[in-house]
């Protein structure tokens, strides 16, 4: 069973429902009995870093986070994936859970191409730098859809691929058994959903 | 790099996406389901559906239609039409769509823009603007494009994305049903002055419309309805002989 923590931030019903269209166990909960039971974690999140991370403190379920994975795959998506890093500068300065080295940085500052929008919405070609098993069923250089304003800066040795917005946006990250995408694989069609099935087979 | 979208819309009445009027003047109607999953397998980058119902059983059935939608196609999609409120915001999240599309309902009351902004993050909130010339200006129309606000189209567009609008898509009343092209000058006012996401809609007749569109830098995305849903002309095709002309897609 896949357990998405549910700390009250975002949308769940694409990611719920693209799991069932796999075939795939799925249980959305913040009762910690189901994330130890899980054999596989999504930690889900739109909005802003500083409001998400007081919310999954306040669950109280951080430490059980930290104790389950270290034994079993999580996937961190969008904000989700931001929250693994050490920490991000999205209004103000906030810790984050620190499974990934590096920090959350604005893109708009950093772009080469200072007529690119912020946020960064659309389609974007991901680039494979090291190969792993989540990446079993993509291409490298398939589509995947970005929705965000801040990115994953600082944290090359972790960086599993890249997609190109005048800089080299991360766009999956590894540490150990954790594991994040800047985009949703949940909003990228086929190529998304394959992803998500590696995820499942990892 | 990113890519240009290409996002065909559906108007649903009744249950029934509405595809025009035929030469007899009867409404050709299609199951709104049917056509999201071909236009997925076609390679439509996002779905936008308006809600042009005005009862509570078109509403009803409108968001059982977009639940159903949401549960086998992993796209983006906005949802517009009648969203007046915030809980208007959370009626269609709750069955699925990603984004939310404001025009009538942020004119009456602007303060929907940074409620719903703050609530659900910018990236959720799509400001649909009909904008129409009137003695030399860019105004920007209500209720579908009847009623003239006497607002400056370019000053209401500016407001909103300062106030959290995370996308702007611009219908221009003046190309619309024309099919001879978008209105590149009122985009191209518009993209000087926000650096958001802006969608053309409005004018869309042939596979050139869309090219000359996006050699335009500052527009991102092509919206279109009856040309699709005539099948003048194909999702698959367009992106093919976009990208075959420079311009990346995904295929």
């Amino acid at each position: 069973m896949i357990c998405i923590i549910d700390y009250g931030v975002g949308n769940l019903f694409s990611l719920k429902s693209s799991l069932a269209h796999l075939g795939l166990e799925a249980k959305v909960s913040a009762d910690a009995a189901d994330i130890r039971a899980a054999d596989r974690l999504i930690l889900p999140g739109v909005g802003a870093f500083g409001d998400a991370m007081a919310k999954l403190e306040a669950t109280g379920l951080v430490p059980v986070i930290r104790e389950e994975a270290a034994k079993k795959p999580l996937l961190g998506i969008c904000l989700g994936m931001q929250l693994l890093f050490e920490k991000s500068y999205e209004y103000g300065e906030h810790d984050g859970l620190g499974f990934v080295p590096g920090q959350v940085c604005p893109l708009a500052p950093d772009l080469g191409d200072k007529s690119l929008k912020v946020p960064q919405i659309g389609w974007n070609a991901v680039h494979i730098l090291r190969d792993d098993p989540l990446f079993k069923y993509v291409r490298d250089g398939e589509y995947f859809y970005y929705v965000h304003s801040y990115y994953g800066k600082n944290c090359a040795a972790n960086t599993l691929a890249v997609s190109d917005y005048s800089l080299p946006v991360t766009g999956v990250v590894k540490a150990g058994k954790v594991y994040g995408t800047q985009f949703h694989p949940e909003k990228s069609g086929d190529a998304g959903l394959r992803l998500l099935k590696a995820f499942s087979e990892l | 790099m990113i890519t240009k979208r290409i996002i065909p819309c559906l108007d649903v009445r009744n249950g029934r996406v509405v595809k025009g009027t035929n030469f007899e003047g009867i409404k050709d109607v299609a199951d709104p389901v049917e056509m999201a999953r071909m236009y997925n397998a076609a390679g439509a980058d996002e779905l936008v559906f308006y809600d042009i119902t005005a009862s509570a059983e078109g509403r009803a059935l409108f968001t059982d239609i977009l639940t159903r939608v949401a549960s086998e196609i992993f796209i983006p999609l906005t949802v517009g039409g009648g969203v007046n409120t915030l809980d208007d915001f959370d009626r269609v999240l709750k069955c699925g769509a990603d984004k939310v599309s404001v025009n009538s309902g942020a004119l009456r009351d602007p303060g929907l823009i940074p409620a719903a902004a703050k609530r659900y993050g910018d990236q959720c909130v799509v400001l649909s603007a009909d904008v129409k010339r009137v003695d030399g200006q860019f105004r920007v129309f209500a209720k579908g494009g009847r009623e003239d606000t006497g607002r400056d189209a370019l000053e209401w567009i500016k407001w909103c994305v300062d106030n959290g609008a995370g996308e702007v898509c611009l219908n221009s009343i003046d190309t619309d049903g024309v099919r001879n092209g978008f209105d590149l000058e009122m985009l191209d006012a518009v993209a000087a002055r926000v650096n958001v996401p802006i969608i053309a809609s409005g004018g869309a007749g042939k596979k050139e419309d869309f090219l000359e569109l996006f050699h335009h830098k500052g527009i991102d995305a092509g919206l279109a309805a009856g040309i699709f849903h005539q099948k003048l002309l194909t999702i698959r095709e367009l992106k093919e002989y976009l990208n075959e002309n420079g311009v990346e897609m995904r295929l």
